[in-house]
């Protein structure tokens, strides 16, 4: 008998209140174990507070192809960065 | 005994077995069984040389001989070391490493808890700070026990060989003598009766979901806490762990 | 340097792709697990993950064997701190070599049957508490000077699993010298220590970048790729460079009596290691290949049961819920 523990993937949401962010993986034959697992080998240096792992298989990625239809689009939105207005200095911190 | 005399032995049981049992994992560094359980390993055995460095500080200070923390763990010799039996056992394998584990977390789980009620500050800060990883510990490790008994027939067999094995250790940890009814006495020490009784309804649990069959025999070995009679394996471990302290006395590093 | 002598592989593959492909890697894009790449490419890429991944986990063995004889508590801990740091760096690049199509478990049966390599330098014996010191200075030293430019490599996965490693390596050379100048500042026996595991681990270490490639072609091809950043010459004299006066701060000498600066190329001027040594080592005869091997080999062996115990629990546990669902 042999199969390998399967693949996890690791997002940890750090101390300072941000979302969870992709930070590695690891292998464990369950979610329980992931989840201690990652614990023990994504948190050593005190870097988060709160952990989720999914299964890697269960992860729907964007192909490579569809970089353009999805991602150009926002790159248009100018707006919707502060940077895009220009407030006089007059006018104080915005 | 004095209280003061009382204590000081109290705090070496205390920082000698995580001293020994942080010992005993960390032989385990680059040969676990995966990855992932290889740097598990080593976040306890950190957790319990910290561990170490705050039970058998504290004890130099109680003592007021003039010795450190690591003057306690590196130049005293077997008779001198007062941690319980079961924490100086061989590794062997995966299983008894990790049955070993599971009946020390329990135990030390139960008696850290009620260590942070103690009525002396130094302690109770140091078993609040302790309880927190060893929740971890106990966490880990009755998991894997319970993953290993009610896994496979080899891994059912394996771990049923260590608890035969590692059983008539237990005792030791709940045997209370004049040491412990000193130091329950003066508010620091818990009941260690009502510590077993909690430590049987949790190992139980653990047991039956790992089907596990306790042995029957009460029988229990004794010897460590008191430093009356160790095991053998005691005296190679510090051969090992007090190698250069003891070639080169006197040296800093 | 934890990946030596990495041949890349030839690649055949669409003249049009390989250019498009060449020339987002010449505009500094990342490649990412699902984009188009050369065969050549994936392959190079696996047996140089792979090839570092395995050093890093043999790498935990020579300095694992002082972790039960540490002379203090907080020695025993900090070393036992990095060797763990060690197993979590190899996980990280199995993790990364895992996105090219690859199994872990794959690759360590390439490890343990020898059909894959891992850095020569960790078949050597430690036998002092100072080696501690000069593994961590030396080994760790050369090793960051090939893996802080690495954090910068092409492949998108490789380049994060790098970037983590480096901001965590950041105390290992530290813990080492550290460990060398309380050596070097304590008794004559202690000196003495330490000047004889710098002897031992000097040319060991220049051994690490892996003998001149600057007529390479395999070396040619990864630079172009951005999986190699720099010739193994001018990573070995980077690494002279600074660590030579970091010697002489220790008051240790350099086992190399050619060993002088020269102004005009601004860098030390420097004895070769025995290349034939080199070549014994890297065909399995060194001081300490075949117990390296045999340990790495018994704790797979040793650890089935218990991987396949836990699997089995957790199958009877996955069926459970289903079936009450």
């Amino acid at each position: 008998m042999k199969h390998e523990w399967p693949l996890w993937e690791v997002f940890i949401r750090g101390q300072h209140g941000l979302n969870h962010r992709h930070v590695g993986s690891l292998h464990a034959p369950d979610a329980e174990h992931a989840l201690r697992n990652a614990r023990d080998v994504y948190t050593r240096r005190n870097e988060g507070v709160s952990i989720w792992v999914v299964e890697a298989r269960h992860i729907t990625a964007s192909s490579p192809s569809d970089k353009g239809p999805l991602y150009e689009p926002s790159e248009s939105k100018v707006y919707r960065h502060p940077t895009f207005f220009d407030i006089p200095d007059e006018a104080g911190h915005m | 005994m004095t209280d003061r005399a009382a204590l000081f032995e109290y705090l070496l049981r205390l920082g000698d077995s995580t001293l020994i049992l942080g010992h005993r994992v960390s032989e385990w560094c680059g040969h676990a069984p995966a990855l992932e359980e290889d740097i598990a390993l080593a976040n306890t055995a950190l957790d319990l040389i910290g561990q170490t460095q705050m039970w058998l500080g504290l004890a130099g200070e109680v003592e007021g001989a003039g010795r450190s923390a690591d003057d306690l763990a590196m130049l005293r010799d077997v008779w001198e070391f007062r941690n319980l039996l079961l924490v100086e056992q061989p590794n062997g394998d995966y299983g008894k490493t990790i049955l070993r584990q599971c009946l020390f977390d329990a135990f030390h789980f139960e008696l850290l808890t009620e260590l942070t009620h103690a009525r002396d500050d130094r302690i109770a800060g140091i078993a609040a700070k302790a309880l927190k990883e060893v929740t971890y510990h106990l966490d880990r490790s009755s998991e894997t026990v319970i993953g290993l008994g009610d896994g496979t027939e080899e891994s059912n067999a394996r771990l049923q060989a260590a608890l035969d094995l590692l059983w008539p250790y237990v005792g030791e940890m709940f045997a209370a003598d004049a040491v412990d009814a000193a130091m329950h006495k003066s508010g620091i020490a818990p009941d260690l009766a009502v510590l077993r009784s909690r430590f049987d309804t949790r190992i139980d649990a653990i047991l039956t979901e790992a089907t596990l069959t306790k042995p029957d025999s009460a029988y229990a070995q004794s010897g460590g806490k008191t430093g009356f009679r160790h095991s053998e394996h005691l005296g190679h471990m510090l051969t090992q762990m007090q190698w250069l302290q003891r070639a080169y006395p006197g040296a800093t590093w | 340097m934890y990946a030596q002598m990495v041949t890349s592989e030839a690649t055949q593959d669409d003249p049009d792709k390989l250019a498009a492909f060449q020339a987002r890697i010449d505009a500094g894009d990342k490649i990412e697990p699902k984009d188009w790449m050369p065969e050549g490419y994936r392959k190079t890429l696996i047996r140089q993950i792979g090839q570092h991944a395995h050093s890093e986990i043999v790498g935990q063995l020579p300095e694992g064997n002082w972790i039960t004889r540490a002379p203090t508590l907080e020695r025993k801990a900090i070393l036992l701190a990095k060797v763990q740091d060690e197993a979590g760096h190899g996980l990280y690049l199995y993790g990364a070599a895992e996105t090219l199509g690859v199994s872990r478990d794959e690759l360590t049966e390439m490890l343990l049957d020898g059909r894959m390599k891992y850095s020569s330098i960790f078949n050597y014996p430690t036998l002092t508490w100072a080696d501690m010191g000069a593994v961590g200075w030396l080994v760790d030293g050369a090793a960051i000077m090939n893996q802080v430019p690495l954090q910068r490599t092409s492949y998108g996965p490789y380049s994060r699993a790098m970037i983590r490693i480096c901001k965590e390596e950041s105390f290992h050379q530290r813990q080492g010298y550290h460990i060398m100048m309380k050596m070097a500042q304590g008794t004559p026996a202690q000196k003495k220590m330490a000047q004889d595991a710098l002897n031992r681990f000097w040319y060991p270490s220049l051994m690490m970048f892996g003998p001149s490639d600057t007529d390479s072609v395999h070396s040619a091809q990864s630079m172009k790729w951005k999986i190699k950043m720099n010739t193994n010459d001018e990573l070995r004299q980077k690494f002279v460079d600074q660590t030579v006066p970091q010697a002489q701060y220790l008051g240790l000498s350099v086992p190399d009596e050619t060993l002088r600066w020269n102004d005009e190329k601004g860098g030390y001027d420097f004895a070769e290691p025995d290349w034939s040594e080199f070549y014994d080592v890297i065909k399995g005869n060194g001081p300490c290949n075949t117990e390296r091997l045999a340990a790495r080999n018994k704790a797979w062996d040793d650890g089935a049961w218990v991987r396949e115990g836990l699997m089995a629990h957790a199958e009877k546990k996955r069926a459970a819920r289903m079936a009450a669902e």
